[in-house]
C-alpha cells in the first residue's frame, strides 16, 4: 500500500481537478467546507461555490433547480444529514425528477468516532439504495475516490457518493484497472470463500485475509451491483462473507443476499454494524472493536467460514 | 376581464368534471387558486423564457385545466386526471409529462426547486422569471423559510412566489392548527417584497403580475404575492367546507356544481 491520507482529501482534491475542465460543476454545502474539503474548490472558483447555510432540505431542492437549469452540481455534507435529513427531498425533487444531481455524504460509518451517535451514519446506503433511479457508490482508496467522481459527473442521473476522514492507501499496487458503474475490484483471488466489502474498511479486510485462500471483491459499485463478478465468485468459493462499515440491514449485505438468494443460494455471512446506532469513543477503532469490525474481528469470521 | 371570467368558469368546470370522473382529487385548493392561474396563464404576464413550478401540487386539477385551455386541447383531456399512464398525475410527475419542470407533491419543495433555477438564470444571465403557486398551509414547511432566506441572500428578483391564501387545510382553519400571521410581515423580515391581492378579482392579479415583471431589477428582491381567495370558491355548497380538501364527488354533486358555475 502506499501513502495513507484522508479520504475525503481525495475527494476534495478529485473535484477541484475535475472542474478545471468542466465548467457545468457547481459546488453546494449546508456549512460543511472544511468538513467536506472544499475550500481549495471554493478558492479558486469562488463563483462557482455555495454555502446555503444549515439547511439541507433547500440544499437539495436548491441542487435540483441548478441541474434543471443545465449545471452540474455536487451537494455534500455529512451522510447523518445527506441523505439523513433530506431523504425525501431526494426522493421528489431528484429522484422523481431523474435530476443530474451528485450527492455527496461525508463521515460514514464510524469516522466520526468523538461525536456520537447522531454523527455516526449507520444507515445511509440503505436509504439511497431503495430510490429507483439513484446509484450509489462507496469508493475505498485515493484512485478510486476520483475515479468514482469523474464517473458520477459523467453518468446522467442521481448519483450517490460515500466518503469519509479515514485514511485510506492513495492506490492498491497493481490495481489501477478502469473502474464503471455496476462494476467491483477484485483485490485477491482465493478458492475458500468470497469476501465481499467497500469503502475505508478494506483496509482492515485486506489485512485480515492476506494469509487465507479467499478472494476479495472491493464492491465500489453497491447499486447497481457487478452481478457477474459477484455471482461468477461465490460459483467458484460457495461461501460468501459481507463486511461492510453499515448497518447489517439494507447495505451491500442485503444487496448480495437479494442477488445470491435468488441466482445461487449459498451461506452467507454480514460483519456490519449490528442493528445499533453508535456511540462516542476517542477512536474509530475502538468503536470498531466494540462492534465487532476490527481485524480481528475480520479475521475470525474468515476462519469459521473456511 | 370578461374574457379571463370566461376562461376561469370553464377552468371550474373542468376541475369538478376532472376530480368526478377521477373518482378522486382536491376540489377546495383548486378552485380557490384556479383565478391566481388564469391570471398568470391568459393575462400577458408569463413570458415565453419563464417558468412555472407548482409547489402546491395537489391542485394540478386547476393547473391542467388552464393547461388544456392554453393548448386549446379536446374534452378527451378531462377524463385523463389520475388515469393509469396519463400525463395528469394525482400530482405533477415530471418524468410522465414533459410540461412539468419538477415533480411535486411533497410540499415545500417546489420552492427551493424553483430558487435553484431562479439562480441558475442568473449565473447564466438569463432572462425570465420563475413563478411558483404554493398553498398556505405549505408555509407550515420548514424548508419554504429555508428557501427564503436562500433567495434573499441570493437576491433572486426573477423568482416570484405566488401563494393561495384560502385560510384551511385538511385540519382546519390553518390559524387554530398554528400561527401563519403575519404571514406578510413575515416575508418582509425574511428579505422579500410582498404584494397582498384579492385572489379572485383579475384587476387587481393582474396588476400584481405586471408590477412584478417590470420590477425595478435593481431592488434585487424575490416577490412574494398573497392572494387572498375562498376555499371551493364558484361552487356555493364547497366554499370554505373542510370535506372538500381532498374528496370524491357523486354524481349529484358534480352536476350541481357544474350547472352552479358560470
Amino acid at each position: 500500500m502506499t501513502q495513507l491520507k484522508q479520504q475525503r482529501d481525495y475527494f476534495g482534491d478529485a473535484l477541484l481537478e475535475l472542474a478545471k475542465t468542466n465548467s457545468q460543476i457547481l459546488v453546494l454545502t449546508a456549512d460543511l467546507e472544511t468538513s467536506l474539503k472544499l475550500t481549495d474548490f471554493k478558492e479558486k472558483f469562488p463563483e462557482r461555490f455555495f454555502n446555503v447555510g444549515v439547511a439541507e432540505q433547500n440544499l437539495i431542492g436548491v441542487a435540483a433547480g441548478l441541474s434543471l437549469a443545465g449545471f452540474l452540481p455536487f451537494a455534500a455534507s455529512f451522510a447523518v444529514f445527506l441523505p439523513g435529513r433530506c431523504f425525501d427531498q431526494i426522493r421528489v425533487s431528484v429522484c422523481q425528477n431523474k435530476a443530474n444531481v451528485k450527492l455527496v455524504g461525508g463521515h460514514l460509518g464510524f469516522s466520526n468516532s468523538g461525536d456520537g451517535a447522531s454523527a455516526q451514519s449507520v444507515e445511509d446506503i440503505a436509504l439511497m439504495r431503495s430510490l429507483p433511479e439513484m446509484v450509489v457508490l462507496c469508493p475505498f482508496d485515493g484512485q478510486e475516490v476520483a475515479s468514482l467522481v469523474d464517473l458520477a459527473a459523467q453518468h446522467n442521473g442521481p448519483v450517490y457518493i460515500r466518503i469519509s476522514k479515514s485514511e485510506v492507501p492513495s492506490e492498491i499496487k497493481n490495481k489501477n484497472e478502469k473502474l464503471k458503474i455496476g462494476g467491483a475490484r477484485i483485490l485477491q483471488e482465493g478458492k475458500d470463500l468470497t469476501v465481499l466489502s467497500h469503502g475505508p474498511i478494506l483496509q482492515e479486510v485486506i489485512s485480515a485475509a492476506e494469509n487465507f485462500d479467499v478472494e476479495v471483491i472491493d464492491v465500489y459499485s453497491v447499486k447497481p451491483l457487478d452481478k457477474e463478478t459477484i455471482l461468477k465468485s461465490a460459483a467458484k468459493t460457495g461461501k460468501v462473507l459481507v463486511v461492510e462499515e453499515h448497518s447489517i440491514y439494507g447495505g451491500l449485505g442485503s444487496a448480495a443476499s437479494e442477488l445470491l438468494a435468488g441466482k445461487y443460494p449459498l451461506p452467507i455471512k454480514i460483519l456490519g454494524i449490528p442493528d445499533v446506532f453508535g456511540e462516542s469513543a476517542r477512536t474509530r477503532e475502538e468503536l470498531l472493536e466494540k462492534y465487532g469490525l476490527n481485524g480481528n474481528n475480520i479475521a475470525r469470521a474468515i476462519k469459521e467460514l473456511t | 376581464m370578461d374574457n379571463l371570467e370566461r376562461i376561469a368558469g370553464q377552468a371550474r368546470r373542468e376541475i369538478v368534471e376532472m376530480i368526478y370522473r377521477a373518482g378522486s382529487g382536491h376540489p377546495g385548493g383548486s378552485l380557490s387558486s384556479v383565478d391566481l392561474l388564469v391570471g398568470l396563464y391568459f393575462g400577458g404576464a408569463l413570458a415565453k423564457e419563464d417558468k412555472f413550478i407548482l409547489s402546491a401540487g395537489h391542485v394540478c386539477p386547476a393547473w391542467y385545466s388552464v393547461l388544456n385551455q392554453k393548448l386549446e386541447a379536446g374534452s378527451e383531456k378531462r377524463d385523463k386526471l389520475r388515469k393509469l399512464g396519463s400525463e395528469f398525475q394525482g400530482h405533477p410527475y415530471q418524468k410522465m409529462a414533459d410540461f412539468v419542470e419538477t415533480s411535486t407533491g411533497s410540499l415545500g419543495q417546489g420552492i427551493s426547486v424553483g430558487a435553484g433555477v431562479a439562480l441558475g438564470k442568473k449565473i447564466k444571465k438569463e432572462a425570465g422569471i420563475i413563478w411558483i403557486l404554493s398553498s398556505d398551509g405549505e408555509q407550515e414547511e420548514g424548508q419554504v423559510w429555508e428557501a427564503a432566506m436562500f433567495a434573499a441572500k441570493h437576491k433572486l428578483n426573477n423568482l416570484c412566489l405566488i401563494i393561495d391564501r384560502n385560510g384551511l387545510q385538511i385540519g382546519g382553519q390553518t390559524e387554530k392548527i398554528t400561527l401563519l400571521e403575519p404571514l406578510k410581515e413575515k416575508y418582509e423580515a425574511f428579505g422579500w417584497r410582498v404584494m397582498e391581492v384579492d385572489g379572485h378579482d383579475f384587476k387587481q392579479i393582474l396588476s400584481a403580475y405586471e408590477e412584478v415583471r417590470n420590477s425595478d431589477p435593481a431592488k434585487g428582491m424575490p416577490v412574494v404575492i398573497i392572494g387572498r381567495t375562498i376555499r371551493g370558491k364558484g361552487v356555493s355548497f364547497m366554499e370554505n367546507q373542510l370535506r372538500y380538501h381532498a374528496c370524491t364527488l357523486t354524481e349529484e354533486e358534480y352536476k350541481k356544481a357544474k350547472e352552479e358555475i358560470k
